[in-house]
């Protein structure tokens, strides 16, 4: 087999010779020829040796395919066997190298008619190498694959050898082949002659069977195809043309196919085969699994739309919208598949319990249209909240046991959440890498500020004047540190803007407990005597808080004179603040009104035991056989079910905070929009750029929004099933809304910030508002009992006391025992402080790697200002040197100018080999006129300092640009 | 589907989606934006890979690349004939390498090439000068540009030879927060 791959790469070399002919660029190389003759020359005589040793072989090449042919004949036999049976692809590849085995020994004429054939096929391939080769205008690169590709022929080994030599080398060794193949080739490719082929095939097996099917031989064939298919693996990432990277995945793709079967001897050679067609069918599977997988991924087309139009900023919002969604996705999937569904599947029906009925009072508003928002009546007694679901152990024929179920999924939501924020914020923090550096600060504003992604007049226009005045800030800054003018009045304005901000806090704080106080004083009173405005208070208040508090602090920031970025995180903020007070005195009001429902509860409880009483006293003398209890449900007197309110007023909160949302969206955006499109004719000002002109997409604010609208959810998730389904509804419906929205009536901000940073900013703020919005659940699950009548945990002394009923009723005694040492403090306090002492330990480790990182930064730092110091003496030096010589050699200068003209057309033919070389009475009179800047490219080299550079080389492209440089300064 | 499919045979897409970041939906898409840039000149039949180009002006108006101030570089370099009139295989190139998935290493070597204006494989003051004059609209002075321009090299350019090199690109690119982020067009 290798005999077949030798030619291939024998004829590769030769194209490759005949290709570096016809490029006359080559052909003036005479220097570096004469330079490296004694090396090429030296590389020809191995050659030779090594055909010659190979001639001598001959004897031993006899054996051994004596050898293979007995081996070969009774595989022959075998094969014809197995033709009939086995699976097709796998026999023909193992039938044609056998036939060919078979033919090697046998007939020699059928063998060299077939290597003629391969000859053929090669040459085929060699005139389209040729034609697509003419076509490409980087040879180098093209040159640079095939050295790869010949050294992972592993006949190559002398290459292999001569690898730590720069590659430029090697290419002139092959060039001083040239002279001598180049008339072999030619003579062979053009004219059809057998004969030639003929002499060419026998030389050339009896090369390839120096190791034919030696152990190692095959190693390296292993090696060679390993080679390839990383090379198919990673040709994505080449920077080559496409046709060039076709060609080769074209290339390797056929020998991978053709030699794969060669390895592996006798029963390894059948597995093998099984494994690589495994393989294959994995890689398939996998892409289509890719290509399945993007496929799902929702609103893709959309985000890239409003990318185009604002910028990488306004998508993240997006973006991050979607993340969000699915997550909410997933909490959703799990409330619903493990609580409600079961719950309603198998569950006790509506109106069996008293807790599943609604009570008669409400019976007849239970249908009112108000619900749909309110989640009263019949909304209130279903599995949308915590009242409705039963205490009993386990339901159904699965004996699913709900409590615990119910429970293990309001932990399961919350421990998922803080995995993935956590998960996504590591992430993400990965990407960041080293950013708060400022050595690159002009250089990465040159290169990095344009954002590719703007395909949008408007936007672009604000980016270039964004990128201008940065660019005038940065300068100013450059030339002087900024002097402070009245520095006094500035701080003064600040301080009272900060001031100003926190009554702002205090007031709206003040206004949502009074707010809530008032509407529990309303609720005892009973709600029938309200209005609309009376019910809902508490949640208007919020809402219209949340959306005028942070335009009055837009106002008051433009008091404090910050540039802008620090003002859009002081902005922030205070939103956050402002929010988090909002949520946390919403609690706290809550709490007041759990403790009065508890009340509430006591009474109903006393009143409970009298009321049966009186059922007993009433219903006894009649009919003595009947079941004691013969009320219906709805008549029952019931407790408060506090959770149940909590978990309404959540839904509540969720509900009024998305109307306003999208009524805001459609009055200050639409309307705004509207008005200002069509009263612009008939009005005094330019009203598109005057004072209301269009709105701005507001990311931070937004971005705020749907972070404290998720802290709500993980709040009120345990006490209302329902609300990640309300979630996913209102973010489904948002999505579209303020896709639409910002489409047809925002205008892109005019200063546009860069997504990227913000990002980790803002998961740093969920997960803040994650743990912040726990707490209180957490608390109010582990300190308050739960209710008496309803839920799956009534009855219990707390909630939490599900997990030991399980322990000890559904597992054997040993493991509740096992538990109850575990828990016991004695051994859960050693765990914490453990736990506590690695959380220590990781984060020293992280900060000492953190200085060591910036230590080695540093060091890198004076290492370059060294080099450049040293560079720069060097240049001088030389710079000098070169004005001596000048001043000497003045007059004969005209004689040398041609000869050194040449020279120079060698030098620089070298340097630009991709065709895009220096014209040589260019450099000529660069050299003349300014001898500082010129001398330091051709006369000095930098010192071995290049080393920490040589990361960012390109995979496909280790040594190009070292090379192009060396040859620069040679 | 079917009638996707007798545009490129699947050989053809497995090879680009071999050779690119996309997925073969995506290459779909990406040739059908392709053929809308001029329906007339593109087949709907690639399995023969015929040899149309199209010229710049209509790549150059695509709404991705219009208000970008260096899409003609763009287009020169990711374009075989170097002036920007495209196969379809070089409009898969470009978009593959400018998309999200491409690494950092395969972006610096195409933001070099693209901020190198006239091809000498090095990015010299005038390269310099072009691509401030085509982010600022020629809004800074000439003492401004020339400073920046200064102030660029003095940071960026590691061996000292007045112009900065691909190495000394891409040591300068790959620690910058933003590259990866604004260097790269969805489609």
């Amino acid at each position: 087999m290798p005999r077949h791959k030798l030619i291939a790469s024998e004829s590769d070399v030769s194209i490759e010779v005949e290709d570096e002919g016809k490029d006359n660029e080559f052909s003036i190389y005479y220097v570096e020829v004469e330079e490296n003759f004694e090396g090429g020359k030296e590389k020809q005589a191995t050659r030779d040796g090594k055909r010659r040793r190979v001639r001598n072989s001959e004897v031993g090449r006899r054996a051994s395919e004596k050898r293979t042919t007995e081996a070969g004949n009774k595989k022959a036999e075998k094969k014809h066997d197995k033709r009939h049976k086995t699976a097709r692809k796998e026999g023909e590849k193992h039938g044609r190298k056998q036939r060919r085995k078979n033919a090697d020994a046998e007939e020699a004429e059928e063998e060299s008619g077939k290597e003629k054939k391969n000859i053929k096929n090669e040459r085929t391939k060699t005139l389209k190498l040729e034609d697509e080769k003419e076509k490409d205008v980087k040879k180098k690169r093209k040159k640079h694959v095939k050295n790869e590709e010949d050294d992972a022929k592993p006949e190559k080994t002398k290459h292999k050898d001569c690898h730590d030599m720069p590659l430029k080398e090697k290419k002139k060794k092959k060039k001083i082949k040239k002279p001598e193949t180049i008339s072999e080739s030619e003579s062979k490719s053009e004219p059809e002659s057998q004969s030639d082929s003929d002499s060419e095939s026998k030389d050339n097996p009896a090369v390839g069977v120096l190791g034919s099917l030696t152990p190692e031989e095959l190693e390296k064939l292993k090696e060679a195809v390993d080679e390839r298919k990383k090379l198919i693996a990673t040709l994505r990432g080449k920077p080559w043309p496409m046709r060039k990277k076709l060609v080769v995945l074209r290339e390797s793709q056929e020998f991978v196919e053709k030699y794969e079967g060669a390895l592996g001897k006798g029963k390894g050679r059948k597995l093998y085969a099984y494994k690589v067609m495994m393989m294959k069918k994995w890689m398939k599977f996998q892409r289509d699994f890719e290509n399945f997988k993007t496929a799902c991924i929702p609103w893709e087309m959309k985000i890239k739309e409003i990318e185009s139009h604002f910028g990488s900023s306004v998508a993240s919002y997006f973006i991050f919208l979607r993340w969000m969604y699915g997550i909410n996705m997933i909490l959703f999937g799990l409330t619903f598949g493990l609580v409600m569904v079961p719950e309603a599947l198998m569950g006790k029906p509506y109106g069996s319990l008293p807790r599943k009925t609604v009570p008669r009072g409400e019976e007849a508003s239970a249908m009112n249209f108000a619900v749909l928002w309110d989640f009263g009546g019949y909304a209130k007694y279903s599995v949308l909240f915590y009242g409705y679901y039963n205490s009993q152990r386990a339901i159904g024929w699965l004996k699913f046991r709900m409590p615990l179920s119910y429970f293990l999924v309001g932990v399961g939501t919350v421990a998922y959440s803080y995995m993935v924020v956590i998960r996504t914020m590591a992430r993400n923090a990965n990407e960041e890498g080293g950013g708060d550096d400022t050595s690159f600060n002009f250089s990465w504003k040159t290169f990095t500020s344009w954002d590719y992604l703007i395909g949008n007049p408007e936007t672009a226009d604000n980016k270039f004047a964004s990128i201008t005045t940065s660019f005038k800030e940065t300068i100013v800054e450059e030339q002087e540190s900024r002097k402070d003018d009245n520095i006094h009045l500035t701080r003064f304005l600040r301080v009272l803007a900060n001031f100003l901000v926190l009554c702002c806090l205090a007031g709206s704080g003040y206004l949502i407990y009074f707010v809530v106080r008032r509407s529990q004083k309303f609720a005892l009173e009973g709600l029938e005597k309200y209005g609309w405005w009376e019910r809902n208070e508490v949640n208007m208040v919020m809402s219209l808080l949340g959306m005028f508090c942070p335009m009055l602090f837009d106002v008051i920031s433009t008091l404090e004179n910050y540039h802008p970025r620090i003002a859009l995180q002081w902005q922030l903020g205070r939103i956050f603040a402002l929010f988090l007070g909002n949520l946390y005195t919403f609690i706290i009001a809550l709490m007041d009104a759990i403790q009065l429902k508890r009340a509430e509860e006591e009474i109903v409880k006393k009143n409970m035991t009298i009321w049966q009483a009186n059922l007993y006293n009433g219903t006894m003398p009649d009919n003595s056989t009947a079941p004691p209890f013969t009320a219906h449900p709805a008549d029952v007197p019931r407790g408060p079910c506090w959770e149940t309110m909590v978990g309404q007023e959540f839904v509540r909160l969720i509900i009024s905070d998305t109307m306003t949302t999208y009524i805001t969206l459609l009055i200050g955006d639409f309307f705004r929009a509207v008005l200002v499109r069509f009263l612009n004719n008939c009005w005094c000002w330019d009203l598109e750029f005057g004072f209301p002109s269009y709105s701005e997409f507001d990311v931070s604010g937004n971005v705020l929004g749907l972070i404290f609208n998720q802290g709500m959810i993980w709040m009120g998730a345990f006490y209302a099933p329902c609300l990640p389904a309300l979630n996913l509804l209102r973010l489904h419906v948002s999505m579209y809304l303020q896709c639409w929205a910002v489409m047809c009536c925002n205008v892109p901000q005019e200063r546009v910030f860069k997504a990227s940073g913000s990002n980790n900013f803002y998961m740093a703020m969920l997960l803040v508002i994650l743990f912040l919005s726990t707490l209180p659940a957490i608390y109010t699950i582990v300190t308050i009992p739960p209710s008496f009548d309803c839920g799956p945990f009534s009855g219990k002394n707390r909630m939490f006391d599900v997990i030991q009923e399980t322990l000890e009723t559904d597992f054997p005694a040993w493991f509740g025992k096992v538990f109850s040492y575990a828990s016991n403090p004695g051994l859960v306090l050693p765990f914490l402080l453990l736990l506590v002492l690695a959380i220590y330990y990781l984060q020293s480790t992280s900060k000492t790697y953190k200085r060591v990182n910036m230590e080695l930064k540093k060091k890198l730092q004076t290492q370059n200002e060294e080099n450049k110091k040293k560079n720069k003496l060097a240049a001088l030096k030389a710079a000098n040197e070169l004005e001596q010589q000048r001043s000497n050699s003045a007059s004969d200068l005209g004689v040398n100018e041609e000869s050194s003209s040449l020279d120079e057309a060698g030098h620089h033919r070298q340097a630009g080999q991709n065709g895009r070389f220096i014209h040589p009475s260019q450099s000529q009179h660069t050299q003349n006129s300014g001898p500082p800047v010129t001398s330091t490219h051709t006369t000095t080299r930098t010192p071995a300092s290049r080393g920490h550079t040589s990361s960012g080389h390109l995979p496909g492209h280790p040594h190009q640009p070292q090379k192009n440089s060396h040859s620069k300064r040679r | 589907m079917g009638n996707k499919q007798t545009i490129f045979t699947s050989q053809q897409l497995d090879a680009y989606q071999d050779c690119t970041y996309f997925t073969r939906k995506e290459i779909l898409r990406l040739f059908h934006r392709y053929r809308d840039l001029a329906p007339q000149l593109v087949p709907l039949d690639y399995t023969a890979g015929p040899d149309v180009r199209l010229p710049y002006e209509l790549i150059g108006s695509m709404p991705e690349l219009k208000d970008n101030p260096f899409r003609q570089r763009i287009a020169e370099v990711f374009s075989e004939d170097g002036e920007g009139n495209m196969t379809l295989d070089d409009f898969l190139d470009m978009f593959s390498v400018l998309s999200e998935m491409a690494p950092r290493d395969l972006k610096a070597y195409y933001a070099f090439k693209i901020y190198d204006f006239n091809n000498d494989d090095f990015i010299c003051r005038s390269d310099l000068e072009k691509t401030l004059n085509r982010l600022t609209r020629n809004e800074l002075t000439e003492d401004e540009v020339r400073m920046v321009c200064e102030k660029v090299i003095d940071e960026a350019d590691l061996d000292n030879d007045g112009r900065l090199s691909l190495e000394d690109f891409q040591h300068m690119i790959v620690r910058a927060p933003d590259f990866l982020s604004t260097f790269h067009i969805r489609i």
